[in-house]
């Protein structure tokens, strides 16, 4: 990039790079999530409507995660209740 | 020993199939026998690009099914000797693309071909993954912009885990980017993403880098694959992909700004 370009570039927003901030953190989530059996996300639906029942929490307070240990999976819940 | 070349995308309209017509006349081009095989089945459009159309009497899905043989369905190129077209089926559903009948006609293509072009549909279904399931090799267009490379990022994972090399736990497909509709104005104006940007976040090789040109359009309208226009930027930009995609080293070209004259030769290029 010649210094002419960089000028123009630095007058605007630029908007390339928060594409790639963007881009990068959600790659990085999905990639995450990769090869996670596809009943994960209804699993997670239906307990957190489950939990509702009995204290108010948020779609994000309930993390569900499968982990392959050798010949056996562990199915790892993590739920963050609100302060009492 | 016959490769097997998927060129796949996941978000539609990136540049696959003017890329599969490209790079299947390239490697035509440097005495490779080669067959493009269209998997966008209800859509087929290679046949437009190559300039066949009208030639198409049996199609690939005739083939699985068992009413035409591969010979009869197989379309010679007319400018090439050694480069052949499978047609995708324009009136039929996608199931009648199954597994078994994939791999029969490729096992058959095998025998006679050194390269196999898959040219894939967009999406996650069926054509897709029937189109990469027997890949050795992938290419993955990209157009630098946020829906392309997330996609491209999620196919890199279906290639790493539906795939028959992945399934047999065999060594995995062999993956390469190619950027295409690439704008190096755009890029130095900070409104597009840049080849490093896009090479970062899929962190997978950089087969080549095709400029946004209108010389694709010009080729389309005409039903000759941009490759064979070689006074075009894109023609290039295919031609080098495919040098590389044999295994040679070399520099990519279209990346910088154009300049007029001087100019140009001091800044272009990048090793
Ligand atoms: N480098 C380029 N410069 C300009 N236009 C391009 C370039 N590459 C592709 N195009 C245009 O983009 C459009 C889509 O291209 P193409 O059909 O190859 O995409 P595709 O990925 O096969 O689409 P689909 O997902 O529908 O199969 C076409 O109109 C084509 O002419
Ligand atoms: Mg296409």
């Amino acid at each position: 990039m010649s210094i002419f370009d960089f000028l123009l570039a630095r007058k605007k927003t630029n908007t390339a790079s928060i594409a790639k901030e963007r881009l990068q953190i959600i790659v990085a989530h999905e990639r995450g999530s990769r090869g996670q059996p596809d009943y994960l996300p209804a699993l997670q639906e239906e307990l957190i409507a489950v939990i509702r029942k009995y204290v108010p929490i948020d779609q994000d307070q309930v993390q569900v995660a499968l982990e392959n240990q050798g010949t056996c999976s562990i199915l790892e819940l993590n739920i963050t209740l609100p302060d009492r | 020993m016959a490769q097997i070349i998927v060129v796949t995308s996941g978000k539609g309209g990136v540049g696959k199939t003017t890329s599969s017509a490209a790079i299947g006349t390239g490697l035509a081009l440097r005495g490779h026998k080669t067959v493009i095989v269209d998997f966008d089945v209800g859509l087929r459009n290679l046949d437009l690009i190559m300039g066949c159309e009208r030639r198409v009497v049996y199609d690939f899905i005739n083939v699985i099914h068992n009413e035409a043989t591969l010979s009869q369905a197989l379309i010679k190129d007319k400018r090439l000797d050694n480069l052949y077209v499978l047609a995708a089926s324009q009136t039929r559903d996608k199931e009648a693309l199954n597994k078994e009948g994939v791999a029969r006609v490729i096992e058959e293509l095998k025998k006679d071909f050194e390269y196999i072009i898959c040219d894939s549909p967009a999406g996650i279904e069926t054509g897709a993954h029937l189109a990469m399931y027997f890949a050795d090799i992938a290419i993955v267009v990209t157009n630098p912009e946020v829906s392309s490379v997330r996609d491209s990022d999620r196919i890199l994972g279906l290639l790493a885990s539906k795939s028959q090399r992945a399934e047999k736990g065999e060594e995995p497909i062999k993956e390469h980017l190619l950027l295409t509709r690439y704008n190096p104005e755009r890029v130095a104006r900070g409104e597009m993403l840049s080849v490093d940007d896009v090479e970062e976040i899929l962190s997978i090789g950089l087969l080549g880098v095709i400029p946004e040109s209108q010389a694709v359009l010009k080729a389309s309208n005409q039903g000759v694959p941009v490759i064979l226009d070689d006074q075009s930027d894109a023609g290039q930009a295919y031609s080098d992909a495919v040098d590389r995609l044999l295994g040679k080293e070399v520099k990519h070209r279209f990346l910088e700004v154009q300049k007029k004259g001087l100019l140009q030769r001091l800044f272009g290029g990048r090793e």
